[in-house]
């Protein structure tokens, strides 16, 4: 932005100089808040998901439906740490995606989400040593390059309906 | 065959639409400006009043329970990549019910994550 106006010198000090740099100022903002929230949402999300699957594994499976099973099944969920970071993790990644939503379009949003899968794997591979094949991380390598695409298409593209 | 091509249909369908319904209800109650805790209680108050949430809220609920029972019937391998298509449908939903502009590059993006999100799915195996 600043490269823009140093190219028209005559203009920063315009009236519409100034209105164009307010505006460009108030757009970088905004983009950035989306990024931002964009990267708690793929952070959040698989961490809550993956903080469940450790929770529910620790727990087991419900092995009958006796009313004594259950409330025992129940109460283990109940009293599983992982089981209720993976809920709190989820509950705000929620949150923070209904904001993300208020900000910019869902046609924008959905596809950049997808690399919450490239995440997984890198989490899976360099925390848990999973093998993660050839195929995998050509998945992910095409993700992100559509990410990319999606990324330089302006976030926001309606007004509100409110 | 025929309950998998309807629970496969509930899964993009109703989960992608519940998604599309929470992000009207977003659109309606217009951007959040301000992120202190009193202000984001207000915002899911109106939030919670807005019919398109509840119904995106039950679609996510039917799109995920079919994904449950979809599973039971089906491999993970071949049921789980079908629901790279929920990128292309989200895309068009986007296009028609929200009336946002997918320009021809976001179309492209939209392509490309549905194809990697495929090849990721396949191989996970």
């Amino acid at each position: 932005m600043a490269g823009f106006l140093r190219s028209r010198p005559g203009l920063a000090h315009t009236r519409e100089g100034i209105r164009l740099s307010q505006s460009m100022k108030k757009t970088f903002a905004s983009s950035s808040k989306v990024y931002l929230f964009l990267l708690l949402m793929v952070i959040l999300g698989p961490l809550g998901n993956v903080l469940l699957g450790k929770g529910m594994r620790q727990v087991g499976s419900i092995s009958s439906w006796d009313s004594a099973e259950v409330i025992h099944f129940l109460s283990q969920v109940a009293g599983s740490v992982a089981i209720w970071l993976g809920i709190l993790c989820l509950m705000v990644f929620f949150a923070v995606y209904m904001l993300v939503l208020s900000w910019a379009d869902y046609s924008y949003v959905q596809p950049a989400s997808a690399v919450a899968y490239g995440m997984v794997a890198l989490l899976g591979h360099f925390l848990l040593g999973e093998a993660i094949t050839p195929m995998r991380w050509t998945g992910v390598l095409i993700i992100c390059l559509g990410v990319l695409v999606v990324g330089n298409t302006p976030p926001r593209t309606t007004e509100s309906r409110g | 065959m025929k309950n998998e091509i309807i629970f496969l249909l509930l899964i993009v369908v109703a989960g992608t639409g519940g998604e599309l319904c929470v992000a009207r209800t977003m659109q309606a109650v217009g951007p959040a400006t301000d992120l202190r805790p009193a202000a984001l209680v207000r915002l899911i108050g109106r939030v919670l009043r807005s019919g398109w949430m509840w119904l995106g809220l039950l679609l996510m609920a039917v799109g995920f329970f079919s994904l449950l029972e979809m599973l039971s019937l089906e491999n993970v391998s071949f049921v789980v990549p079908v629901t790279a298509l929920s990128y292309g449908f989200g895309a068009l939903g986007g296009k028609l019910f929200l009336r946002e502009q997918v320009t021809r590059r976001r179309w492209v993006g939209v392509l490309l994550v549905c194809v990697g999100v495929g090849l990721v799915l396949i191989g996970q195996r």
